[in-house]
């Protein structure tokens, strides 16, 4: 039972990171139908820029408080990723909204291996380890916990709230709804359209930041390459809430961080992904658009 | 009036230095952390970093100064140039066509076949061997690939994520049944085809229901767990360590290519021993599997089945209404284009001498697609040129040695391969949005055959 609740911790902790990437892809997809291949790279861009900053703290200000630290690296880092996705929307995606639905989606493949190139090239193909930042634990009988976990998971929560707020409650979030459901309509009652779709994709590199970051310090080491399997999974985590959802993405992050840290605890830590991704392939042929996807209508 | 123009020159001018400006700013910021700091493990292991202001300031400059022309010059020129082409009224269709742009098909046909015999003419035994090998059996199973997946995308409309799966299958039948059974390639060729279409018709299966992104997501899971299996499957795969020391092909049993063979090709026909003779074998052996791929989807185009496919890529709802059943045709084209990924899996199996799952990785998926959409969905020649210029284009990055006179020895153009092709790609949709070739050859038409535009057709939903 110990055992079993440690997973669930662990798992819950890694749930998070791909919640938080998967709102990114959801949001663009909700917004825009298109998959933003991508979106997984912004994620270690995030993460990279993080390691940087963090870098250069500890150089010049040796004894520097680790929240303090923490806090900076974020903001940095999602300042850092939000023009990075502005400008590739702007320069890859936005000449190409109204043309035909794969050219989008071929650029979007085309940044993604431009972006994790450019690393490659810029910073080096070795991995990048960093001394760990929290390092403090909690034992409750004998599960342990440690404190990065209750961290990523607070400031996970706290994001989702401030997210869903902005979603819900403002005219920002009126916007992008509008603007998902008839981007014409939209555009016809007032909604500047193309200013929301780039707030949009801002929104969604800035989370995926703060994922790059927890994930950075969670595992300690950053590569040029770490785009892509997280990436995947939290996609594969939008596509089985229900993509366009944004509680289906949180909920398919979740499951897809428990699927993960159960299958790898109980069964085979090899065969894990292969139980994620069979896991998604068996609850779309039952559901075919996700747990809490809304069913297409067809209209003829 | 003059002075008018004038204005509007100086306007131009003005807008372009501050797009220039603010082009140089955002490039300043977004480059800051990641071109302006390098960090690197020093001595001890340790992550330490320096700086690069001057790396920082090439490429400030780069994006100010490329906006300033994009904005002051190449805009205004080329609203000129439609403007002039609007006043005329003549639209630039020339219904002569030239005897090179008639005849493409057949040159480039005879040309393929000269082929590894004028590299052996210009460049020597050894030195044709890097351009019968490296840029003629790369490119042409690049162009079966996208080909076969042309059947699945380009024809059906149904958006597939992971073909390289159907490419492992190919690759790890031969490579097993050869290494465990002995069986020949002439035997085990079709044989891989057969299994890979079989596993396309299982793949397809629990995939008939979903439709547009959730198809494509499936179909990367499979790619990924193809992938995860052959790397996790130790007893029978090797993991990632990979099958080396795969059967060559023979010249259909009647000599072999082993060195050491009674029957060797060289020495039967007094041939120097050099690995070339091979290489030109294989040339024509996979320029072969290309023509019979064409050959067959040419030939399904005109068929029931083929037009079944375009009817589910143009609209789904009609096709059901129409009776078509939509179950068999989209296994069909799963079956069809998973098939020859499995021929060109076996080929490369036997061509390489040896697989891994490395070779099989999303990527491999991506370019393929990729040269599909860029060469035109649906275009086999577009594919074709599309396969050339992507695939020959990186592949001749590794020949660019000169590039180390201008940038000093440390500079590996390899390593800018992939940045550069995934930069191709992004700008080659821009300005070709539907592709190299963007108009279609329709296979149903009143009494002439007209070549209609490529954005009259659909895409699909999956």
């Amino acid at each position: 039972m110990e055992y079993f609740i440690q997973q669930l911790a662990n798992g819950l902790t890694l749930g998070s990171i791909y919640g938080l990437v998967a709102i990114g892809y959801t949001m663009v997809y909700g917004i825009i139908g298109m998959i933003n291949f991508a979106h997984g790279d912004i994620f270690m861009l995030g993460g990279f820029a993080a390691l940087i900053v963090f870098l250069i703290l500890t150089t010049f200000f040796a004894g520097i408080p680790v929240a303090l630290a923490l806090l900076l690296m974020l903001i940095i880092a999602m300042l850092m990723t939000g023009l990075w996705n502005w400008t590739i929307e702007r320069i890859a995606y936005r000449p190409l909204r109204g043309s035909f639905r794969l050219a989008p989606l071929i650029t979007a493949i085309g940044m993604s291996i431009v972006l994790s190139n450019f690393i490659q090239v810029t910073q080096g193909p070795r991995n990048k380890p960093i001394p760990p930042l929290v390092t403090d634990v909690y034992h409750i009988g004998n599960i342990t916990i440690s404190l990065k976990q209750i961290l990523i998971v607070v400031i996970t929560s706290i994001l989702l709230f401030a997210f869903w707020y902005i979603v819900n409650k403002t005219p920002l979030g009126r916007a992008q709804r509008a603007t998902e459901q008839d981007r014409k309509m939209a555009a016809l009652l007032g909604v500047d359209v193309d200013r929301t779709i780039s707030i949009t994709f801002i929104m969604g590199a800035a989370l995926a930041a703060v994922a790059g970051t927890m994930y950075l310090m969670y595992y300690g080491v950053a590569s040029f390459n770490d785009g892509f399997i997280p990436g995947v999974k939290a996609f594969t985590a939008a596509v089985l809430g229900g993509i366009g959802s944004l509680p289906g993405a949180v909920l398919g992050g979740l499951l897809i961080g428990l699927i993960e840290s159960l299958w790898s605890a109980y069964f085979s830590i090899a065969y894990k992904d292969v139980a994620t991704f069979a896991i998604l392939a068996i609850v779309l042929i039952f559901k075919p658009t996700g747990i809490l996807g809304r069913p297409e209508v067809e209209k003829v | 009036m003059a002075n008018g123009y004038q204005n509007v020159q100086e306007d131009v001018m003005a807008k372009a230095v501050k797009e220039g400006a603010v082009a140089g700013i955002i490039a300043f910021l977004m480059f800051l952390v990641f071109v302006g700091i390098e960090t690197y493990q020093d001595i001890n292991n340790q992550l330490v970093w320096r700086t690069r202001w001057g790396l920082l300031g090439v490429f400030v400059i780069v994006a100010a100064v490329g906006r300033f022309v994009t904005v002051g010059f190449i805009k205004p020129h080329l609203d000129k140039r439609k403007l002039a082409k609007a006043k005329t009224g003549i639209l630039e269709v020339s219904e002569e066509k030239s005897f090179f742009h008639k005849h493409f098909l057949k040159i480039a046909l005879v040309f393929l076949l000269c082929y590894p015999f004028l590299a052996m003419m210009i460049f020597g035994r050894q030195g044709s061997l890097k351009y019968v090998d490296n840029f003629g059996i790369q490119i042409l199973i690049y162009v079966m690939l996208a080909w076969g997946l042309n059947i699945v995308v380009g024809l059906a409309g149904l958006l597939d994520l992971g073909y390289v799966a159907f490419y492992a299958v190919g690759a790890y039948s031969y490579a097993l049944l050869s290494a465990n059974f002995g069986f020949s390639f002439w035997l085990l060729l079709p044989m891989a085809g057969i299994l890979a279409g079989f596993w396309g018709i299982i793949l397809g299966f629990p995939v008939l229901r979903l439709r547009g992104d959730y198809l494509a997501i499936v179909t990367l899971a499979f790619g990924e767990i193809i992938r995860l299996v052959l790397i996790n499957w130790t007893d029978v795969t090797r993991g990632t360590f990979g099958i080396s020391g795969i059967a060559k092909a023979s010249f259909f049993g009647i000599w072999s290519f082993d060195v050491g063979a009674a029957n060797n090709f060289n020495k039967a026909w007094g041939l120097p021993s050099s690995s070339v003779y091979y290489k030109i074998f294989l040339f024509y052996v996979i320029l072969a599997l290309c023509m019979l791929t064409a050959y067959v989807t040419i030939r399904l185009r005109r068929m029931p089945i083929g037009r079944a496919w375009e009817a589910l890529r143009e609209d789904e709802i009609a096709c059901r209404s129409l009776g078509i059943n939509t179950v068999a045709t989209k296994l069909t084209a799963f079956a069809t284009g998973a098939m020859f990924g499995g021929f060109a899996g076996s080929f490369f199996a036997a061509r390489q001498g040896f697989v891994s799952p490395e070779s099989f990785v999303f990527l491999e998926s991506a370019i393929i697609l990729a040269i599909v959409v860029l060469g035109g969905m649906g275009s086999l020649t577009g594919i074709a040129i599309a396969a050339v210029v992507m695939v020959g284009g990186t592949e001749l990055l590794r020949e660019m040695e000169f590039l180390k006179h201008i940038f000093g020895p440390d500079f590996t153009p390899e390593l800018y391969r992939m940045l550069l092709f995934g930069l191709a790609m992004v700008i080659v949709m821009l300005f070709k949005p539907r592709g190299f070739v963007g108009t279609r050859e329709p296979t149903a038409f009143l009494r002439t055959r007209k070549a209609v535009s490529g954005s009259f057709t659909k895409e699909g939903h999956g």
